[in-house]
């Protein structure tokens, strides 16, 4: 249960991800999956080859999400923001593809792991993995740094200013176009960073992104489209669910309550559980 | 109805001789031939225009993005193989069945996701797909994760496998043929207009008499129906049925890709888009240079595509020869 609300962190990291994309320029990131895997691969080749401290990979992993980000957004989203969803989607669909291909010609598919062993600590019986503690704490750090940044910085104001407006934005001198490719980076930059987190905590393969894409949807809309305060309380309660649900049924059950409840809050709540009630 | 002119003729409206011809080719070329692997490549090809044609009905008709498509053909293959194998069901009724049976789940599920627009819809059908993957992973009246076999012996009804082979291949663009009418006279008929004007804009629709949530509803339906009956086939010649292969996501975004290879929103841009792919995968497939790249040269075509000829392949002669936009449909 506890582990469950650990991980439900950084699951709303990796939403935050996906829904600042979403907010700030309605494009619903495909791309998202296959950049956790990076994530995690960007932590394992640090590790191995440069012979970094494990949480030390964690600021080149965040940094060359951001950069990354930019690259795409260049490339693949800046012509298409303007035009009906499908060619978003199947813009960054179409990286997504090219990612996971590279990846898997370069890593094939079989699992890869990050060996790290920090003492769990050990409360009236039970005991809390180091490792968990730690992604969570991190990941809740991250999360708390982008509030401010976005909140009292003028490059977080100028990325909010254009998410609410984007005209209006432009005409008070904001470069809209520098302003959204940082905010793509930065999205792209957070689910790396969640994803080298994971990286920490279980094995994987350059798929495995997909099923964090998927839970980000779920956190996502969970709390929002567009909110991140949203997406992070989405994440603990995704973890929540998760970890509730462990003890009393297989685990193969569990991707069916995550997407019932999913297409369900989808459906009921567009906003999201957290989001702002408009009137209808 | 529409009015026919007066002029009509093999010139004026192709579309009908065009799928004729095509279907020819499809039935006669192997037989003819008696070439087992022809018949396996066009076998392939026939399911991907079934696919593609009704996804179109969906993305290039209505507008709606439906990512989750091969639910409608993994749900057939598992009720068409189930009541084959389980109930003893002859072929022809079993998929017959599965078609029905998963039109009127999407009857279902439409009347909850239908409500959704845009981006929200594609989300949603996203979370269908593995919803619905992950209640058949864990059935166990279904084979769970492992899946349903069938034994050799159900072949027997249709004179023994090597015969059913090619009675499931004549099956298969049978149903390749009714898909292509159904995509064409949908284009032409009433309905396929009030489908035309929810895309161009739901709410002025409404307003003009369309009502949307019926239209959406049946044509949600509608092209669940075709590809049911494909997977029931496809999985029938199989001999088995996993929920891995039977929901892969990636089978329903390539469908996305061959419908915006050809172009969506033309039966002709569906078809090819589907046959061009097709023939353009098994060669990366083969081809040692591209064998481990085959993914990555897939995702930088439809980039391409998507931000520079948004139209695809039909959308792009359709500017360059504007006298074409009267024949291709």
């Amino acid at each position: 249960m506890i582990d469950g609300l650990l991980l439900g962190a950084v699951y709303g990291l990796a939403a935050i991800g996906l829904t600042l994309i979403w907010g700030v320029m309605n494009v619903i990131n495909l791309t998202h999956g296959a950049m956790v895997a990076l994530g995690m691969f960007g932590v394992y080749l640090l590790v191995g080859h440069a012979g970094l401290p494990v949480y030390a990979t964690l600021p080149p992993v965040a940094v060359g999400g951001f950069l990354v980000g930019v690259a795409v957004y260049w490339v693949a989203v800046h012509r298409v923001i303007n035009r009906p969803h499908l060619m978003s989607l199947l813009a960054t669909f179409a990286v997504n593809m090219m990612l996971i291909g590279a990846g898997t010609a370069l890593w094939s598919t079989s699992p890869y792991n990050v060996d790290l062993s920090l003492p769990g600590i050990t409360w009236r019986g039970y005991t809390f993995t180091g490792g968990h503690i730690v992604a969570a704490a991190v990941a809740v750090l991250v999360a708390g740094v982008l509030y401010l940044f976005m909140r009292h910085t003028m490059l977080g104001k100028a990325i909010r200013a254009v998410a609410s407006n984007r005209q209006a934005a432009e005409l008070m001198g904001i470069p809209s176009n520098r302003v959204l490719a940082i905010a793509f980076g930065l999205g792209i930059g957070l689910a790396m960073t969640a994803g080298g987190l994971v990286a920490t905590l279980f094995p994987f393969t350059i798929l495995s992104g997909g099923e964090y894409q998927l839970k980000s949807f779920v956190v996502t809309v969970l709390g929002g489209l567009g909110n991140p305060a949203g997406a992070l309380l989405g994440g603990l309660l995704l973890g929540l669910v998760e970890g509730g649900t462990t003890p009393y049924m297989a685990v193969s059950w569990t991707p069916v309550i995550e997407f019932g409840l999913f297409v369900a809050v989808l459906v009921a709540f567009p906003q999201g559980l957290f989001g702002k009630r408009t009137g209808r | 109805m529409r009015r026919e002119d007066s002029k009509t003729g093999m010139l004026r409206r192709p579309m009908p001789w065009l799928i004729a011809a095509v279907v020819a080719a499809f039935a006669l070329l192997p037989a003819a031939t008696g070439d087992v692997g022809l018949r396996e490549t066009l076998f392939l090809a026939a399911l991907a225009i079934v696919l593609a044609s009704n996804l179109n009905l969906m993305i290039g008709y209505t507008g709606y993005v439906n990512f989750g498509n091969v639910i409608f053909f993994g749900l057939g293959g598992y009720f068409g193989v189930w009541l084959a194998t389980g109930h003893g069901w002859s072929l022809y009724p079993a998929a017959l069945a599965a078609g029905l049976l998963v039109s009127a789940v999407a009857l279902l599920f439409g009347a909850g996701i239908l409500r959704l627009r845009g981006a929200y819809f594609a989300l949603a059908t996203i979370g269908v797909n593995e919803a619905v993957s992950a209640v058949v992973t864990n059935m166990d009246a279904w084979g769970g994760s492992t899946g349903m076999y069938i034994p050799l012996d159900a072949y027997q009804p249709l004179g023994g496998p090597r015969q059913a082979l090619w009675i499931v291949y004549f099956l298969m663009i049978a149903v390749m043929a009714v898909s292509l009418l159904l995509s064409w006279g949908i284009r032409r008929s009433r309905f396929g207009l009030g489908l035309f004007a929810i895309r161009e804009d739901e709410d002025a629709a409404l307003v003009m008499g369309v009502n949307p949530a019926r239209f959406k509803a049946v044509i949600y339906s509608t092209s669940a129906f075709l590809p049911a009956v494909a997977g029931a086939l496809f999985f029938f010649k199989n001999g088995v049925i996993q929920p891995d292969q039977a929901f892969d996501l990636t089978f329903s975004t390539e469908a996305i890709v061959m419908l915006m290879l050809g172009g969506q929103g033309t039966v002709t841009g569906a078809a090819l888009g589907a046959f061009i792919y097709e023939y353009f995968r098994g060669y990366l497939l083969t081809s040692p240079l591209f064998s481990n790249f085959q993914l990555m040269v897939a995702g930088a075509l439809l980039l391409v595509i998507v931000l520079f000829v948004p139209g695809g392949l039909v959308g792009w002669m359709i500017d360059r020869w504007p006298r074409l936009r009267g024949a291709i449909e």
